[in-house]
């Protein structure tokens, strides 16, 4: 692991933080998102929504970072359910090595 | 990681809301293509004035009435000549035909081969459920051999068609084979097609867990997407001769052609208008 | 296709479009003559005799006035072309015989549902099936009217000579574009081979009608409310309004909607249409029955011998009257209901089994007795044929 390549700036990029928006009540339980979201992060939930379906929700416990902001739920879903909004993209103060 | 309760989607403003939720069934791969669909628009900077959509019966016919742009539900099979007459009335317009199987490949078969050689410039988006989904579960032709269907309950003993090899010998210019489950590939793929010029041909596969999926071992959509994740392969660029679909095993998808365009019908009418005026002596 | 920058094109198209004159020609040039100087803008046809002729024409005429001929694979891709090209703006035509027509109907039953205006010419043949494929027949009639599954009302107007080919072109066009349906025109094997002198007349005394178009903004519009004459604007796809537009049962919207409720406002609009209207579209022609206790009716080539016959007739002495059917749908129903008051016997003349002599007779059985002077296909009636059926019943 040493002797990888380091990129030199790498620590002025964060992960952009983005925020998972569930419309529940279009949610038809496929399964589509929580079976294929590379972090594994989504479980469904126990609750019921308008039409009887479990909506997909978070994991409990998952650190701030755990999702990377892929967007696959995002396009994998067939009932236009779910989606993410970003914010705070891009370099921050630079650290001190 | 925050989770939030929404009522609306990013999407909302290409898609007729007030007709949503759709009809398609749970675990039903369609929905995703849509979205891939409008996604491809918005990267290819396609105007939404000018896109047209143009479908025609069945399940993936029925995408033509949930997306907010020019859309025309047409009768079985016919979704094809129509876009062409739409397309040579107006050259300006993007034009997308967007169906399912049996629609484009069976009562349709004719339409598509005679489009494919007169290159007319549009996307065809076939999406590849391996049945009639709608009419309840029948064979069609992309039914794979011995899979169980309502009017083949002694299983398919029919060979079906190999849509990219089909559509790639009747002369069209970019032919793409994509899943559900591949929705960013096909999301780039719909993106180049729409930009391309020419005939464009994209067969999409797609869960059907109502219809095919749940007498062919395939019951929740999910089980579907889950043998599209083990067993496809991409490779771009094989022959499209070479990409039979046998259920069960592995599955070859990728863009298989893209080849320089040629002469597209709306051209040819040009050339054919320029004669008329040579002759009258007006050029 | 149609807007091009080039000006001589334009100019092309001005010079070209209507070529006014004295000509010396076929009903089915006369008509392809007739669609271009209505302003028909697209042909997507297939080959079949006796309409071959419109195609070929067309495949000439077409490039000369910024237009698009397409020969299309099938009958069944030329109807639906015909339809998009329309709602892509032009006014679009085909032309057929029985066996494409028999094809045609599905689409036709589309374009009746969208409210698509176009023309569609049947060159009728000797049928049914392959049949006569050179020889003259008025065998499609009741395939004008019912052809299409389901219920609705439709407008099929017959010519009988090439100068009225051209006449009744321009009012094809202009009747399609007016009500938004597509019109059928019921030519047949004689018209359409038939040589004669057809005049065209200058560009400026020819009228021509193009749908209406939208008066609101893209949000306030709704695709499918129809105005007070129960017909809806009509939107050009491109145009920004963002319609839908399917076969299915739909509402106002545009949008489908599966019920007996919304089925019911639908399709009696779309009945309404033409039978509130049918005083406008009706057409026929007289000759003398004012005073006659007989009448015969015919159309198409049928009606010049029946004109003969009459003639003669009443050189010998009868009080013999005669009715030509311009428009054969919808059927002049009132006005056969009012002479048949003082009319003893009708007789209908028409090359097939029996068709427009069940409506005549349906009309008419109160007062008078309905008979029929039918040949089954290949040959004209002469007028002696038919003086001497007539006198076996009133001579």
């Amino acid at each position: 692991m040493a002797l990888w390549p380091k990129f030199v700036d790498v620590s002025k990029f964060k992960n952009p933080i983005s925020i998972l928006h569930v419309i529940e009540d279009r949610c038809k339980g496929c399964g589509f998102c929580i079976e294929f979201c590379p972090k594994g992060i989504l479980e469904v939930s126990p609750k019921f929504n308008k039409k009887g379906y479990h909506p997909p929700k978070l994991k409990e416990g998952i650190p701030e970072d755990a999702c990377v902001g892929c967007r696959f739920c995002e396009y994998v879903c067939p009932e236009f359910a779910i989606y993410h909004e970003f914010y705070e993209k891009g370099p921050v103060e630079e650290k001190e090595e | 990681m925050t989770q939030r309760l929404a009522i609306s989607h990013p999407y909302d403003k290409f898609l007729r809301t007030d007709r949503m939720p759709h009809i398609w069934c749970p675990g039903c791969g369609l929905g995703a293509i849509l979205s891939a669909y409008i996604r491809a628009l918005q990267i290819a900077n396609i105007e939404p004035r000018n896109a047209v959509m143009v479908s025609g019966i069945g399940c993936a016919g029925r995408a033509a009435g949930y997306v907010k742009l020019d859309s025309f539900h047409t009768t079985h099979g016919r979704a094809i000549p129509f876009a062409i007459g739409l397309k040579v009335a107006n050259p300006s317009l993007n034009i997308t035909v967007f169906s399912g199987d049996g629609d484009l490949f069976a009562i349709g078969g004719n339409h598509i081969i005679h489009a494919a050689r007169r290159n007319v410039d549009m996307t065809v988006i076939c999406v590849n459920n391996f049945n009639y989904g709608m009419t309840g579960g029948q064979l069609g032709p992309t039914t794979p051999l011995d899979a169980y269907s309502t009017t083949s309950p002694y299983g398919n003993v029919e060979h079906p068609f190999n849509l990219p090899d089909v559509c790639a010998s009747a002369g069209a210019v970019y032919v793409a084979r994509w899943t559900s489950l591949h929705v960013r590939r096909l999301t780039e793929s719909i993106a180049e097609a729409l930009q391309k010029k020419g005939f464009s041909f994209i067969e999409v596969l797609s869960p059907c867990p109502t219809a095919f999926g749940r007498r062919n071992k395939f019951r929740e959509g999910i089980d579907m997407m889950r043998y599209f994740k083990e067993h496809t392969i991409i490779r771009n660029g094989t022959h499209p001769k070479d990409v039979d679909i046998k259920l069960g095993e592995d599955i070859i998808i990728g863009k298989f052609l893209d080849i320089e365009a040629k002469e597209t019908l709306c051209e040819t009418l040009s050339r054919v208008r320029e004669k008329a005026a040579r002759r009258l002596k007006y050029a | 296709m149609v807007s091009e920058s080039y000006p001589f094109y334009k100019e092309m198209e001005e010079k070209r479009s209507v070529l006014t004159g004295s000509h010396f020609i076929s009903g089915n040039e006369a008509f392809a003559e007739g669609a271009i100087a209505a302003g028909c803008r697209f042909f997507g046809g297939y080959p079949i005799t006796p309409s071959s002729e419109i195609a070929e024409h067309m495949s000439r005429r077409l490039p000369e006035v910024n237009g698009i001929f397409l020969q299309m694979e099938d009958e069944l891709g030329s109807i639906a072309a015909v339809l998009g090209a329309s709602w892509g703006g032009l006014k679009s035509m085909t032309a057929t015989s029985g066996p494409g027509f028999s094809l045609m109907q599905e689409n036709i039953g589309l374009g009746i549902i969208t409210e698509t205006p176009c023309v569609i010419a049947n060159v009728q043949r000797g049928g049914p099936s392959t049949g006569l494929p050179t020889l003259v027949g008025q065998g499609d009639v009741m395939q004008a009217r019912w052809g299409s599954h389901g219920p609705y009302e439709t407008i099929a107007i017959s010519p009988n000579s090439p100068q009225e080919c051209f006449d009744m072109a321009i009012k094809a066009f202009n009747l399609a574009e007016t009500y938004r349906l597509p019109v059928i025109v019921l030519m047949d094997e004689s018209v359409g081979h038939m040589t004669e002198k057809v005049i065209i007349p200058p560009k400026e005394k020819i009228k021509t009608v193009y749908r209406k178009k939208p008066r609101v903004p893209p949000e306030k519009f709704l695709p499918y409310k129809p105005d007070k004459d129960l017909v809806p604007p009509m939107p050009t796809a491109g145009d920004g309004y963002y319609i839908h537009v399917t076969g299915l049962t739909h509402d106002e919207r545009g949008y489908p909607v599966i019920d007996a409720e919304t089925q019911e406002r639908l399709i009696q609009r779309l009945i309404d249409k033409i039978k509130v209207n049918a005083h406008k579209i009706i057409d026929y022609e007289t000759y003398r029955i004012k005073d006659a206790d007989t009448i015969v009716v015919s159309y198409g080539i049928s009606s010049r011998p029946s004109l003969g016959a009459v003639k003669k007739a009443r050189k010998l002495g009868l009080k013999i009257g005669f009715i030509r059917l311009k428009t054969i749908w919808p059927f002049p129903e009132d006005f056969f209901r009012k002479i048949s008051e003082n009319v003893k016997h009708f007789f209908v003349v028409e090359i097939n089994n029996g068709q427009i002599v069940r409506e005549v007779e349906r009309c008419t059985a109160k007062h008078s007795e309905t008979h029929f002077i039918g040949k089954l296909g290949g040959t004209v009636h002469t007028p002696e044929e038919i003086l001497d059926k007539i006198m076996e019943v009133v001579g």
